[in-house]
């Protein structure tokens, strides 16, 4: 703490520090009970939300006990004779949530490797608050575009869309692969390192990889999408919501990790991909991983978008990995059943929706506390 | 120590406090109306509420739309003077209201067909109820069944809360099961942007919802509008309610806001809103 020196001429500031004793602390007493108060407020807020939804989650285990709830797959919560399975709501937050992050970590991985070790100094200072600001867009903004523009888009030319992504993604991967492996097989065929060898080896390697892409590709351009508010569409939207917790986390932590491991690392004769591959983003996994689980807690927890755009079709999609059918998640079913779901309707269906906030509190209480851990531990390897 | 002992015992006392504060002590005055209740019935009431209060500028009319079972739960509760309901209060309701000393008296204000609504370019014009029903059931898979084209069809459903699924799954359904594969959305509104982008979809809307972005097919060979819903020709048909606690005082505001459909501006704005006034002028 800063020492603060009073100088004899300021009359005033001295007569508040230095007054009688008694009225003194009793002040400070006031301070800090005003500080503390103010500070127990958010504490025991936390405390009577883990209480209450509690109390009111008891009820339905009670009343309808755990096998249906956790096992089955029938959600028919309004019907005359009501079954609460809530399985398919499990999975439909599971399967966007993984989405999610299938889309967030790659990119937000990169980008943050970019922003910390790439960039230059002054677009960093530019692009790191233009990404930011994807977070301050409402999530019901994201849900609009979701259900009016990026739904439309899946129906008519999903097929499309998905075979131009999957050249998107693939191409680099395959260049990669391609110019990796025909080093590796040029130096298997002659020891003599000719640019003449590579070249056909590059070619053995990269034209069937390239083959089986366009026959993908051509294969996955037939697909008919029937329905655009599907798993797909809701990770691709939760992913990029969940971008800018996962960017700025992991540059937190890219750019926490001293200079003289970098300098240390260039000094060995290392070359920057080596430096940022081998020893910075090793030393920012910590981070990385925190990073990671604040986007997963991002993304499950998330309620607008997953309700205007998820379809909201409670049950496991047909094989269990197919994005292209709508499903329904927890957070969008207690917000989509509260209104009728009240104590003189039906105990039952009022009570579940608490045992599913129960989960899904539970879970993003894990969740923190890994995090947490993660963060804590990377802060003391960067240090 | 002794200080934060204190402390925490006066953080519990004032959290104590907070939940001692009971919010229902706040009395009505007279000339304030609070209405709660259905989605659908809502348009009704704020447009009667815009109007009445342009009349009777003394007049406050709150008008929330928070769905049909909440607007019971209102009445019940003695928050609102006026709940709104697409549906008629269940005996459990009712049941609830008379133990708390609340007598509900229903008000039909208007009458609203659910019509079956599909893509414009949807070669099916016409559906039979079963048809609609095995179609929701998930019987029927694919449009070139019920005479489309090969496609699959995509179910949409309002979401269980609504007034306007309960008569669906009442009229229609026949209190079976909607299929799983179903989607559901928040409002009517919603459904019909579904539709609209969707060439596959199949809907149900209020009859105030159709535009030209969706086609209303025929229900049994009637095709929803004004006349079929009000004769009851048309068989997805539903009277629209405003409860009241016991029938409103004679000469008070809150006798004339809900009477007011019976009056021939109260039947022009209902029709102005697309539904369909009870009593013709």
């Amino acid at each position: 703490m800063k020492k603060i020196r009073i100088h004899p001429g300021n009359l005033g500031k001295q007569l508040l520090s230095t007054g009688n004793t008694r009225t003194k602390r009793i002040l400070s007493f006031f301070g800090h009970s005003l500080l503390f108060l103010i500070t127990g407020v958010s504490v025991v807020s936390v405390l009577f939300i883990f209480i209450f939804i509690f109390r009111d989650a008891l009820p339905f285990f009670k009343l309808e006990g755990f096998k249906e709830f956790f096992t089955s797959t029938k959600w028919y919560p309004s019907s005359d004779n009501p079954s609460f399975g809530a399985l398919s709501l499990f999975f439909g937050s599971a399967i966007v949530t993984t989405g999610a992050v299938i889309v967030s970590v790659p990119l937000g991985v990169i980008a943050a490797v970019c922003l910390s070790d790439v960039l230059s100094f002054s677009l960093r200072q530019i692009m790191k608050p233009v990404i930011e600001i994807l977070a301050a867009i409402p999530s019901v903004a994201y849900g609009f575009f979701a259900l009016v523009i990026f739904a439309p888009l899946l129906q008519d030319s999903g097929g499309n869309l998905l075979a131009i992504s999957s050249w998107i993604v693939c191409t680099p991967l395959i260049l990669l692969i391609t110019i990796i492996g025909s080093g590796l097989l040029a130096s298997k065929i002659s020891p003599v390192n000719s640019l003449y060898i590579r070249i056909i080896a590059a070619l053995i390697i990269g034209i069937p990889l390239f083959t089986g892409l366009w026959f993908l590709s051509s294969h996955i351009s037939g697909i008919q999408i029937s329905s655009g508010t599907n798993a797909l569409n809701v990770s691709i939207i939760l992913g990029i919501m969940a971008l800018p917790t996962v960017v700025s986390v992991s540059d937190d932590s890219l750019t926490a990790v001293d200079r003289s491991l970098r300098e240390g690392s260039y000094a060995l004769g290392a070359t920057r991909a080596e430096t940022l591959i081998k020893v910075v983003i090793p030393a920012a996994k910590g981070g990385i991983v925190a990073a990671v689980i604040l986007g997963i807690m991002r993304a499950i927890g998330e309620t607008m978008v997953v309700w205007m755009a998820s379809g909201n079709a409670a049950k496991i999609p047909h094989p269990w990995f197919n994005f292209l059918e709508p499903i329904r998640t927890l957070t969008a079913t207690i917000a989509g059943d509260m209104g009728e779901a009240d104590q003189v309707t039906g105990s039952s269906r009022y009570h579940v929706l608490f045992a599913l906030a129960l989960c899904l509190l539970l879970f993003t209480f894990i969740c923190n506390l890994i995090g947490e851990k993660f963060i804590k531990r990377s802060k003391k390897i960067t240090r | 120590m002794k200080t934060i002992t204190i402390l925490a015992v006066f953080t519990v006392l004032c959290c104590l406090g907070i939940f001692l504060v009971n919010p229902a002590l706040a009395g009505n005055p007279r000339s304030k109306i609070v209405v709660d209740g259905s989605t659908t019935v809502g348009p009704i009431a704020k447009s009667f509420a815009e109007y009445y209060m342009r009349m009777n500028p003394v007049v406050n009319i709150t008008v929330s739309e928070s769905g049909s079972g909440n607007g019971a739960k209102s009445l019940i509760n003695g928050t609102c003077d006026v709940a709104n309901m697409s549906r008629f209060m269940k005996e459990k309701e009712f049941k609830a209201a008379v133990d708390k000393g609340i007598f509900p008296v229903a008000h039909v204000v208007a009458v609203d067909g659910i019509a079956i609504i599909v893509h414009p370019s949807n070669r099916v014009k016409s559906l039979t109820i079963e048809q609609v029903r095995d179609i929701y059931l998930g019987k029927t898979k694919n449009w070139n069944k019920v005479g489309g084209t090969n496609k699959r069809i995509v179910i949409i459903s309002r979401d269980t809360n609504s007034g306007t699924y309960e008569t669906f799954e009442k009229l229609v359904m026949k209190k079976q099961k909607i299929t799983q594969n179903a989607e559901y959305v928040g409002s009517n509104g919603a459904i019909r942007t579904r539709v609209q982008s969707t060439k596959a979809a199949i809907g149900y809307v209020g009859l105030g919802f159709i535009d030209k972005s969706v086609k209303a097919v025929k229900i049994d060979n009637i095709y929803p509008d004004n006349n079929s819903v009000s004769s009851g020709k048309y068989p997805i048909a539903r009277p629209l309610f405003m409860f009241t606690n016991g029938y409103p005082k004679l000469g008070t505001h809150l006798h004339a806001f809900v009477t007011l459909y019976l009056s021939e501006k109260g039947q022009e704005i209902i029709e102005s809103i697309g539904f369909i006034p009870i009593t013709k002028y």
